[in-house]
């Protein structure tokens, strides 16, 4: 079997990119609940994961690099290494964002309204189109990887939907103002958290094809 | 717009069929690299380029060869088609005389005599491959007393000085260490400006460094040609795709 080091060095990288997947289900889980529970512990976790995250990124980030000097890799396997190396960045910001929810739900007074709005249903969404975005780079699934662009649209709808809801809450009464503002924030997060997940699955895209849908689109705008 | 245009070209070594149906048309003034496994043609098309193959026992070529419209293979004087198109070889080759005399070599067989238009032929020559500092002070001096990447520099030399067209180079840089590679790279990257480059090569870095096409062999056949960047990032043939990341065979 020729190059049978780097293609075991190619599945380590596949094993730390479900490994850094998997950490940022568990970030946005765990803000999630520290949201819906008002769940301290569960925002600490959340704190904690951001942490692994940025960690996990820089060994990939390594693991990379190493890569790039000893394998001067063309063709199928540049574009799977460079993919790589965009895709963490995004991983790394999903990481942020949901610290950025846990840090919110610690100010949060406890108010049912949270209920009545559908940030839990936009939670589901982005772990979602997270874990779905991941599993198509590691099997190298563009059915998966356009799937996940396209449920961008329903992640967009619920977030347009919470901030309508939210509105007619400050509308019924201004004192829910500012707990509002800060479902919105919340909301917003996640909805960046799905943008951030489209972005991975774009990059799957670039890997597969060699083409960018973003990089196709503005050189035919041109 | 194609300097040499290659068409239909099958070439046997007695009943060994080494290059098969190959079409190519190579760019002016740009740098062409063939890359493929050894024995898979490459060098064999780049001989036929200059017709050094016609010198082999038992050799048969068809098809047609094309040097700026001309056919190099009907008509077209041998030694004028060699002044046309120079040749660099893997190992460099200088003369057993002067550096002087290795340079003015080509002109004085086309019959310059003058001393001072040789003086001229042999400095610019130097200058253009990028040697002329380093050897300036001591032209008299035997061209095999000086380093593999100096004395590959003035094979360039001596293929300038006759002021061809093409310039082929067979593995110019396989016998070479990192530092006179990277000389001869940057000078074929100069060169490109004035000549048409022809390379072979089995360094796919150097091809993907400094070509501008890349044209991939394989049993004789020129199984793709593409844009460098284009072949490199996202070859069209798996056979290419399974060559250059190292998982042939």
């Amino acid at each position: 079997m020729v190059r049978s080091r780097f293609d075991s060095q190619l599945e380590q990288l596949d094993v730390e990119m479900i490994k850094m997947g998997a950490l940022c289900e568990e970030a946005i889980n765990a803000s999630m609940k520290a949201f819906l529970e008002n769940d301290d512990v569960a925002a600490q976790i959340a704190s904690e994961k951001e942490n692994e995250i940025d960690r996990k990124e820089r060994e990939i980030e390594a693991l990379c690099m190493r890569l790039l000097l000893q394998q001067q890799p063309v063709a199928r396997d540049l574009r799977l290494i460079s993919s790589a190396l965009k895709m963490i960045s995004d991983m790394e910001r999903i990481g942020d964002q949901a610290a950025d929810i846990a840090e919110i739900t610690a100010f949060l007074k406890d108010n049912d309204t949270k209920s009545k709005v559908h940030i839990r249903d936009m939670g589901i969404a982005a772990i979602k189109m997270v874990t779905e975005s991941v599993d198509s780079f590691v099997n190298k699934d563009m059915k998966l990887a356009k799937s996940v662009m396209e449920y961008d649209d329903v992640l967009d709808n619920l977030f347009v939907e919470v901030k309508q809801e939210l509105i007619d809450l400050i509308g019924k009464d201004k004192a829910n103002g500012e707990f509002c503002i800060d479902l919105i924030m919340i909301a917003k997060y996640l909805e960046r958290i799905g943008d951030h997940a489209t972005n991975i699955a774009e990059w799957v895209e670039y890997s597969i094809t060699g083409s960018h849908v973003k990089m196709a689109m503005e050189e035919g705008n041109k | 717009m194609s300097k040499i245009s290659i068409s239909d070209l099958e070439l046997h070594y007695s009943n060994f069929n080494a290059l098969k149906n190959v079409n190519l048309e190579i760019p002016e003034k740009e740098i062409t690299a063939y890359i493929g496994p050894s024995g898979c043609g490459k060098s064999t098309l780049l001989k036929s380029l200059n017709r050094m193959n016609d010198l082999i026992e038992g050799c048969k070529i068809t098809g047609t060869v094309l040097l700026d419209g001309e056919d190099i293979y009907r008509g077209m004087d041998i030694n004028l088609l060699r002044k046309r198109v120079g040749m660099v070889f893997q190992k460099p080759n200088p003369f057993p005389m002067t550096i002087y005399d290795n340079v003015a070599f080509g002109p004085r067989t086309h019959g310059v005599r003058s001393k001072v238009k040789l003086d001229e032929m042999v400095e610019k020559a130097l200058r253009d491959a990028a040697i002329w500092d380093e050897v300036k002070d001591r032209l008299k001096k035997n061209a095999l007393g000086m380093s593999g990447g100096q004395q590959q520099r003035l094979c360039i030399a001596r293929a300038l000085a006759v002021q061809p067209e093409v310039l082929l180079m067979d593995e110019p840089t396989s016998a070479l260490d990192p530092i006179s590679t990277s000389r001869i790279e940057d000078l074929a990257l100069e060169l490109k400006k004035e000549y048409t480059i022809v390379m072979v090569t089995h360094n796919m870095q150097q091809a993907a460094r400094i070509s501008d096409n890349t044209a991939f062999f394989l049993l004789g056949e020129v199984v793709e040609f593409d844009k460098t960047e284009e072949l490199f990032s996202m070859p069209k043939d798996k056979r290419t795709e399974d060559y250059i990341t190292g998982r042939f065979g």
